[in-house]
């Protein structure tokens, strides 16, 4: 088990890699087949926002997930999540610049100043630079513990990730009720493994 | 060869020209053709312009009067229009009403009549539809979710049916409610909104000709998901104004209360006129994008009052529609 390791990260690797850009790719291809329904802006900037969070979340799973079920070698594809997370965010956001607003800055700024839910989603994007820009093994080391502490920022940007989504629904919070209650076991898991640390 | 077959008929007959018989066979003999064009056109990756899909229309009602109510509009797909509904009582998602509603029961249906008026009671539609004329026409509609369409609704004047329960001087408002029944309509069984769903209208408002009744669209009778056996079209004010399934009306002294307007009161105002400089707190009114457009254009200019300003605007006149939304 533990020799097959590293041949299998780097053979399962590109792989994840394929299965991440999926969602793109079925929502190129709904556009190019015209499938994307009568609104297809909105289709597409709901679904980029949707697997924003989705990433954040399954990147925040890989920790609990590899101390629950023995998982060691899943660490390492968290950063490539983690980067996706941030490719589908920017997809999004890009999405509203192009197709809702047609670049038109003023409408841009206006609505990243008035409107509160669109103001949170800005700031998780910004928020999110800093912790891809320091994504690569030489930040890594060069931050040294500082590194960690920064990328706890993820916590953060997922509780207002989700905010985000709370504050654009009209009436029906199902789908973020859902996607609060799995982040809540994510970070509940953190907090009890940091106060058993202690002990 | 699939490209000629559609653009040579979309030249032909354009389905926003409802005007004459002829035309109407015309388009009846277009649908053949732009089946085939759907077809060829998918299977070559294009997309079709809206023209095209348009011309899915039904002949339910046979000698229907075509009015001259939006000549000239260029129609939204009927199968934009009918798989693109805001309609929660059979669930919250845009699609959830053409899938949920399917087996919705609206034969036999009755409406309650009942407030200020000399003759109250529960009128079968049956009979009510008797004594009416339909007649098409051809509304804009625009949603508060910044989506709009343009739909050949069938049915006959809000007034002339209100003026048959002759309400009394103290009728200030009438009331609508939508039928509440979460054995049919599987979104009733959460409470997502406050159900019935119920909206209205002031008098003036209700008897204003624009204001409509209608029970079908594309000459077809309503399809279940948008609304059917009855609702209401008012286009001049954003889309969840016209109630759907509608089982009671309320003739009523005092300002009616509206589900969106209890759900939301800063967002859904009890007028919720069409109005490009009045934001929606959290997105601009100014634009709106119309079901089935091209997906690299921007979106198009909203109207005040969804460009019916010259018939209603009086009625609002000396009223601020920043406060009076």
């Amino acid at each position: 088990m533990i020799r097959l390791e590293k041949p299998s990260v780097g053979f399962f690797k590109p792989l994840v890699f394929i299965l991440c850009l999926m969602p793109l790719g079925l929502l190129l291809a709904g556009l190019y087949n015209d499938d994307l329904g009568p609104n297809p802006v909105e289709s597409m900037i709901r679904t980029l926002g949707d697997w924003g969070i989705y990433f954040l979340l399954i990147g925040l799973s890989i920790t609990p997930a590899r101390q629950i079920f023995s998982l060691p070698w899943i660490i390492r594809y968290r950063r490539m999540i983690g980067l996706f997370a941030f490719f589908y965010v920017s997809l999004h956001f890009l999405s509203y610049i192009w197709f809702e607003q047609f670049f038109n800055v003023d409408e841009i700024i206006n609505d990243i100043i008035k409107r509160p839910f669109i103001t949170i989603g800005f700031i998780c994007f910004i928020m999110l630079v800093p912790l891809v820009v320091t994504s690569t093994n030489r930040m890594q080391k060069r931050l040294k513990k500082n590194w960690g502490r920064l990328h706890k920022l993820v916590y953060l940007v997922s509780i207002l990730a989700i905010l985000h989504y709370f504050m654009m629904i009209k009436a029906d919070y199902f789908m973020p009720v859902i996607l609060l209650v799995i982040l809540s076991f994510l970070l509940f898991y953190r907090v009890l493994t940091h106060y058993r640390k202690r002990r | 060869m699939s490209i000629i077959i559609k653009s040579s008929s979309a030249h032909e007959v354009k389905p926003s020209e409802i005007t004459s018989e002829s035309e109407y066979l015309n388009r009846r003999e277009f649908i053949k053709h732009a089946g085939l064009a759907v077809g060829a056109a998918w299977a070559g990756g294009l997309s079709l312009p809206a023209a095209a899909k348009a011309a899915d229309y039904g002949a339910d009602f046979p000698g229907l009067i075509k009015t001259a109510y939006g000549k000239g509009e260029s129609l939204t797909s009927f199968k934009d229009a009918t798989t693109y509904n805001n309609f929660y009582e059979f669930g919250t998602g845009k699609k959830d009403p053409a899938v949920n509603a399917q087996n919705f029961k609206t034969d036999p249906w009755s409406i309650t009549v009942a407030g200020e008026a000399a003759k109250t009671g529960t009128f079968h539609l049956e009979d009510i539809l008797k004594q009416v004329q339909l007649e098409e026409r051809i509304y804009r509609f625009r949603c508060v979710e910044a989506w709009s369409m343009v739909v050949p609704w069938v049915g006959f004047s809000l007034a002339s049916l209100l003026k048959r329960f002759e309400p009394n001087s103290r009728a200030k408002y009438v009331e609508f409610e939508t039928l509440y029944d979460p054995e049919q309509m599987p979104g009733q069984r959460r409470r997502v909104l406050d159900w019935p769903y119920r909206d209205g209208l002031r008098m003036d408002e209700a008897m204003h000709p624009l204001s409509f009744m209608a029970t079908g669209l594309y000459g077809h009778h309503m399809p279940n998901q948008n609304g059917a056996p009855i609702r209401l079209v008012v286009p001049w004010k954003y889309g969840f104004k016209n109630i759907k399934s509608i089982v009671k009306i309320t003739f009523t002294e005092h300002q009616p209360v509206c589900t969106w307007n209890v759900t939301a009161p800063n967002e859904y105002g009890f007028y919720s006129n069409v109005n490009p400089s009045v934001d929606h707190p959290r997105w601009s009114q100014k634009t709106e994008r119309p079901l089935g457009a091209n997906f690299w254009e921007p979106k198009t200019d909203t109207l005040l009052f969804n460009g019916y300003a010259k018939e209603v605007a009086h009625l609002y006149q000396g009223m601020d529609l920043r406060k009076y939304f």
